[in-house]
């Protein structure tokens, strides 16, 4: 399993008596209200596709009752979906046997839950090494892994602790070191940082980018929270009642909302400090200006334009100019989708 | 129509069917009881083993013995203490003998109710349709007047220490097949969930996480059978079975006062200090589950 990477590729979910029978009408156009007020049955997912890339952190947004939580079920199939392919690494696991499914679990992918799912009789150390012991490995790599993993998410001096001695924070850290420990290349992560105070959460969000410059993962995320998704997401799929709305960058999500749904959710967030320069500069090259780097945030090249009192400015990657960008650009982005829609007019 | 009485079966055909039925296991059990009884010949040497040590080890060893037991399922001065005055008055009163006689029985039958006990339950906990078979049978086997199955269960194994056994056994199991499944099913679906997620199979699965999870309500579960084990001694000594029952019953045959309430308070002795030890041993397996040390 070299390339990690999973693709979702026409995914039904529908639960009720006889799932399979409903699929047809499903596709040929019934709608989920029919569907539920005739024969009784919901509509989880429908026709979800997404490509996951290969070591990258892919974000799946939405509220509750989404199907978000259903979704990342499906990828180590801990819920059957009712039709469609699911393919990691070029293999569909959907037609793996039992054992093999089992195999997959145990080497293949990791996850992390949103309640921790702890196991409460056994020690931090005991949880961190849970996955290695159902993998059979030898009692010594185990303790060695298993230290190594609590030293690095910071739980040293509890490895004898019992979860319910821990706060939320530390048993989320848990939660994380026993997922990674396996070394799996695929991490399944289910609201991980949902049930955390603010602070904490940004705190693990941290901790997880870390980890990932150094570990290269493939992570699937989820997420009800738009901040916490713009932040960690290399891509982001916004799902909406089974229905994926819109896949894109950060960037694109927040500048071109697909629908009003999604503008509705990016309409509160702090658009200067989400926003990258590069993501709305023009190609146009200038000769001299303040320089301001392609990734930083409009409110930090605000601040270099207001300083350095020039209304253009140059756009470099590592020192190569690779555009400009204009005040009246700049100020623009910062507002809300409406109002620039109507500006444009 | 005659409303006074319901339709009865004719008497004629009602007289045969009993007949029938007691004839017919009366044949069942001159043709197999034998066989029977020998399969149950190895719980007998057993019993017969266990009560012979005990009544050849020294008192004070027997009292060490149980100090210690006091101790590791306790860990409280109170109850060690409790129970070896409460020993040493049994013996005191001369009904040493009678005691551990009772101690083994009940032991062994625990012991085989547990044996037999937590695998049906954890079949039951594994699948609904294996538990709406058994709950029926499990109510039966509480309900029923234990009188009742002591007829067929003399008739099939006679007088004597093994009949006593299983007619102890019948009353006292429910409560731990019960509390098995219960348990199990009790526990967090999102950590067995967990569990699922990392691959684990379902050997892993029972051993590593709903068997050690639900240890608590075992421990319930072998708390009641030892209570129903001893609540049962007196009935199962109308069949032969030795111990403290037995004396319970001379004195209720020949309204020996001073006999009958010692004999009793002996039992209920025994009864509270299993009680004790199995229950806070209980407790303690479930520490893990509060905040500890805070």
């Amino acid at each position: 399993m070299t390339e990690a990477s999973v693709e979702i590729r026409g995914v039904y979910k529908i639960f009720g008596p006889d799932p399979k029978s409903m699929v047809d009408l499903v596709k040929n156009g019934l709608t989920k209200q029919e569907l539920m007020d005739v024969y009784g049955h919901t509509l989880g997912l429908e026709n979800v596709h997404i490509d996951v890339a290969h070591r990258g952190i892919q974000v799946i947004m939405g509220l509750s009752g989404s199907g978000k939580s259903t979704l990342i079920r499906h990828i180590n199939r801990l819920i059957e979906p009712t039709t469609g392919e699911i393919v990691v690494g070029g293999r569909n696991i959907l037609e793996m046997t039992r054992s093999e499914l089992r195999d997959f679990r145990r080497f293949g992918t990791s996850m992390v839950f949103q309640r921790f799912s702890l196991f409460p009789h056994r020690t931090v150390v005991e949880n961190v090494v849970y996955g290695l012991e159902i993998q059979n490995i030898d009692k010594e790599t185990i303790a060695d892994r298993g230290q190594r993993w609590i030293d690095r998410v910071g739980l040293s001096g509890f490895e004898n602790y019992y979860p319910a001695q821990l706060s939320g924070g530390m048993q989320q850290r848990v939660g994380l070191a026993r997922a990674l420990a396996t070394d799996a290349d695929i991490l399944l992560m289910d609201e991980p940082f949902s049930a955390l105070d603010p602070l904490i959460r940004t705190d693990m969000q941290d901790i997880l980018l870390s980890l990932q410059e150094e570990l290269h993962k493939t992570i699937i995320f989820i997420t009800h929270d738009l901040d916490e998704a713009l932040r960690l997401g290399d891509n982001i799929a916004i799902l909406r009642d089974g229905v994926i709305v819109q896949k894109g960058s950060p960037q694109s999500i927040i500048l071109e909302p697909a629908d009003d749904y999604v503008a509705a959710f990016t309409k509160d967030i702090n658009r200067g400090r989400v926003l990258k320069v590069g993501s709305i500069m023009e190609t146009q090259r200038l000769l001299d200006g303040p320089q301001i780097e392609r990734d930083m945030a409009i409110e930090d090249a605000l601040q270099i334009m207001i300083k350095t009192g020039s209304t253009k400015a140059i756009v470099v990657d590592n020192t190569e100019a690779v555009g400009s960008v204009s005040l009246d650009k700049l100020v623009p982005a910062l507002a809300r989708p409406e109002i620039s829609a109507g500006l444009k007019d | 129509m005659d409303f006074q009485n319901p339709p009865m079966m004719d008497r004629q055909d009602l007289r045969d069917l009993k007949k029938s039925i007691d004839l017919g296991f009366r044949d069942f059990s001159r043709a197999y009881g034998e066989d029977i009884e020998s399969v149950f010949d190895p719980l007998l040497y057993f019993l017969v083993w266990l009560e012979k040590l005990l009544l050849a080890t020294p008192w004070p060893v027997v009292l060490l013995v149980l100090a210690l037991l006091a101790w590791f399922g306790a860990r409280s001065w109170f109850v060690v203490i409790g129970s070896v005055l409460a020993f040493l008055l049994i013996g005191y009163f001369g009904m040493w003998k009678d005691m551990v006689a009772t101690l083994a029985i009940v032991s062994v039958c625990t012991l085989l109710c547990l044996l037999v006990g937590i695998p049906i339950g954890v079949l039951m906990a594994r699948s609904d349709r294996v538990q709406s078979s058994i709950t029926p049978i499990l109510d039966v086997m509480q309900t029923i007047p234990s009188f009742v199955y002591l007829i067929p269960v003399v008739m099939l194994l006679g007088i004597g220490k093994v009949p006593g056994l299983l007619a102890v056994c019948i009353y006292a199991m429910p409560p731990i097949v019960r509390l098995t499944n219960l348990g199990i099913r009790l526990v967090d679906k999102e950590v067995l969930e967990a569990a699922e997620a990392f691959g684990a199979s379902y050997r892993q699965k029972l051993f590593g996480v709903q068997v050690p999870l639900a240890l608590p309500n075992i421990f319930a579960g072998v708390n009641q059978t030892i209570m129903m084990a001893l609540a049962m001694v007196v009935i199962a000594a109308m069949i032969g079975m030795q111990g403290l029952g037995q004396q319970v019953l001379r004195a209720v045959n020949n309204q020996y006062l001073a006999v009958g309430f010692m004999n009793g308070l002996a039992i209920v002795a025994l009864a509270i200090i299993f009680d004790r030890i199995s229950q806070n041993y209980g407790k303690r397996l479930q520490k893990h589950l509060d905040g500890g040390d805070d």
